[in-house]
C-alpha cells in the first residue's frame, strides 16, 4: 500500500489500483454521513478531485492518487458511508482504476514514510 | 484571514484543550468545534441527555438609562415596554431598512436594566449601533468580564437543579439573576438547540470551576460548535451571517413572531414600512425548510431549482441531521413555491437532487412552557 500527502492510499493488483482515504483522514473528517464516488469510466489525471466525503459539517474533495480509468466504485457507500471510518483502509475502498502509469505508485510513500510524514503534521 | 495567534481565547480556553477540542477560528476567537466524540456523537447527547455548551464568545452587556426597555423599542421591533421583570425575549435589531443587523436574547434578570445577548461575530458592530442610536438616553456596559455557559437537553433541569434549586420551577424564557455556584449568575431558560436548558452567564474567573463541575455530572459532556449548528438547523432556528443577514427582513425570515402585535399597529420600529407591506402583501422570497429526498447534502450557496429546472433561490445553511438520518437545508424561495409538501430541486455540484419543503423545526422542540 502506498500513499499521499493529501492521505489517499492505493494498493495495486496488475494495472488497477483500490485507492481510498487513510485511517488518519477519516479520523480527521469524523463521522462521515456521504460519499459521492466517482462514474465508472471516468479518466482521471493525478491530482484530479475524484470523490467528495462529507461529515456532519463539511464536505471534503478525495483526489485521485494515479491517473488512470476508473473501472469500478464501491457502491456499497452510498447506503453505509460509515464504512469510511470503520475500514477506511479495507471496505471503505472508493474505487478501481485502471492505471496508465505505474510509476506513479511506486514514487508515493511507503507506510513508514507515510507515518513519518503525519508525524511532521 | 486572522492567524491562530490575533485569535482571542474565551475563559475556558485550556478546558476545550485539556479535554481534547479540535480549536477553529470563530467569531474572532479559538472556539471548540468539537471533542473526542465528535460532531454525530456530540448532537446525539444532547438530545438524549445533556450538552455543556461554551458560547463566551457571545456578547453580553447591560443597557442602562431612565426607560431603556422603550428607548430599545426605536430599534427593534418588539414589545419591550411589556417585558416582565423576569422574562426574556428573541428580538432583532434592524436597519432603516427593515434589514435584519443581528439577533438577540433582551431579558429583565433584575431591576437592573436590560441584560442583551448578541452573536459574537456582530457584537462590536451591534453596540456601535445601539450607542449611535440611543446614546444618551441609554448608557451600554459590555459585560467582557463575564463568561456565558449553555447547558442544553433534557436532563439539563435536573442537571442544574443540584446547584440552582430553583432552576425546575422556571419555564422557557424565564430570566433571573441569583446566586449559584458560589458566585452571582444571570440565567434563563433557553438556549439555540431546540432542547429544554438554560444559558448561564458568571464571571470569567469562575468559569472553570463551574465548567467543571457541570461536566463532574455523567449526565452531561461538552458539546463543540458543529453540532450547535447541527442542533440548531435541526430545530430550524436561523444562524446570522448565513439565513439572515443586513438584507434580510423578518417576514422574509420567517420571523415574523419577533414583530410583535402592538409594534405592527403603530409601525414605529425602523423599515416598518417595508415590513408592514411585505406582512400585507407578502414578500418576493421566504425562508423554508428543506428535506433532500436524494443526493448529497445542500449546504449553504447551493442552488434551489423548480421541478422545470429553473432556479428559484438558494440554500443558506444545511447538512446532514444527525437526529433524522438524512439532509435538511434551509433556503430562500418565492412565497409560491414556500408551501409544505412542495416538491423543489437542490444542485450539489452540478447534480440535481429532489428536495420537499417541509414545516420547520424539523426535529420538534422541547421547550418546557408549563411546570
Amino acid at each position: 500500500m502506498r500513499f499521499t500527502r493529501d492521505h489517499e492510499w492505493v494498493e495495486l493488483n496488475g494495472d488497477v489500483a483500490t485507492v481510498g482515504i487513510t485511517a488518519y483522514a477519516a479520523e480527521q473528517l469524523g463521522d462521515v454521513v456521504f460519499v459521492e464516488a466517482p462514474d465508472v469510466g471516468k479518466v482521471l489525471n493525478q491530482g484530479d478531485a475524484m470523490a467528495v466525503v462529507e461529515s456532519v459539517k463539511a464536505a471534503s474533495d478525495v483526489y485521485a492518487p494515479v491517473s488512470g480509468e476508473v473501472v469500478e466504485a464501491n457502491g456499497e457507500l452510498a447506503d453505509a458511508p460509515e464504512t469510511v471510518n470503520a475500514a477506511p483502509e479495507a471496505g471503505g475502498w472508493f474505487a478501481k482504476i485502471k492505471v496508465s502509469d505505474p510509476s506513479q505508485v511506486d514514487a508515493l510513500m511507503d507506510r513508514a514514510a507515510y507515518e513519518e510524514y503525519l508525524g511532521t503534521l | 484571514m486572522s492567524s491562530e495567534a490575533d485569535l482571542k481565547k474565551t475563559p475556558l480556553y485550556d478546558a476545550h484543550v485539556a479535554a481534547g477540542a479540535r480549536m477553529v477560528p470563530f467569531a474572532g476567537y479559538a472556539m471548540p468545534v468539537q471533542y473526542r466524540d465528535g460532531v454525530l456523537r456530540e448532537h446525539l447527547w444532547t438530545r438524549e441527555s445533556a450538552g455543556l455548551f461554551d458560547v463566551s464568545h457571545m456578547g453580553q452587556a447591560k443597557l442602562r438609562g431612565v426607560s431603556p426597555l422603550s428607548a430599545f423599542e426605536e430599534i427593534t421591533p418588539g414589545d419591550f415596554i411589556g417585558l416582565a421583570p423576569g422574562k426574556q425575549r428573541y428580538s432583532l435589531l434592524l436597519n432603516k431598512k427593515g434589514g435584519i443587523i443581528d439577533d438577540l436574547m433582551a431579558s429583565r434578570p433584575d431591576d437592573d436594566g436590560l441584560f442583551v445577548i448578541v452573536n459574537g461575530a456582530c457584537k462590536d458592530n451591534d453596540f456601535r449601533v445601539i450607542d449611535d442610536e440611543l446614546a444618551p438616553q441609554v448608557t451600554i456596559e459590555r459585560l467582557e468580564n463575564r463568561a456565558l455557559l449553555a447547558l442544553q437537553g433534557p436532563k439539563a433541569a435536573e442537571v442544574l437543579a443540584k446547584h440552582i434549586p430553583e432552576a425546575a420551577g422556571k419555564v422557557f424564557m424565564d430570566s433571573w439573576a441569583t446566586t449559584g455556584f458560589g458566585v452571582d449568575v444571570l440565567i434563563s431558560r433557553s438556549g439555540y438547540t431546540g432542547e429544554d436548558g438554560y444559558e448561564i452567564s458568571i464571571p470569567a474567573s469562575a468559569a472553570t470551576d463551574v465548567w467543571n463541575t457541570l461536566l463532574a455530572d455523567e449526565r452531561v459532556k461538552p458539546i463543540g460548535l458543529g453540532a450547535r449548528d447541527s442542533l440548531r438547523l435541526e430545530a430550524g432556528l436561523p444562524l446570522y451571517g448565513h439565513d439572515v443577514d443586513e438584507t434580510v427582513s423578518p417576514v422574509e425570515a420567517a420571523l415574523t413572531f419577533a414583530v410583535s402585535k402592538k409594534r405592527r399597529d403603530a409601525q414605529d420600529f425602523p423599515g416598518a414600512a417595508r415590513i408592514v407591506r411585505e406582512l400585507a402583501e407578502g414578500p418576493s422570497r421566504v425562508r423554508v425548510g428543506l428535506k433532500i429526498l436524494s443526493g448529497a447534502p445542500a449546504r449553504e450557496g447551493a442552488e434551489i431549482a423548480d421541478t422545470d429546472g429553473t432556479v428559484v433561490g438558494v440554500v443558506t445553511s444545511g447538512g446532514f441531521a444527525p437526529s433524522l438520518g438524512h439532509p435538511i437545508a434551509m433556503g430562500f424561495v418565492p412565497p409560491a413555491l414556500a408551501a409544505v409538501g412542495t416538491s423543489l430541486n437542490v444542485i450539489v455540484r452540478g447534480k440535481s437532487g429532489a428536495a420537499e419543503v417541509v414545516a420547520m423545526p424539523f426535529v420538534p422542540n422541547r421547550y418546557v412552557r408549563k411546570v
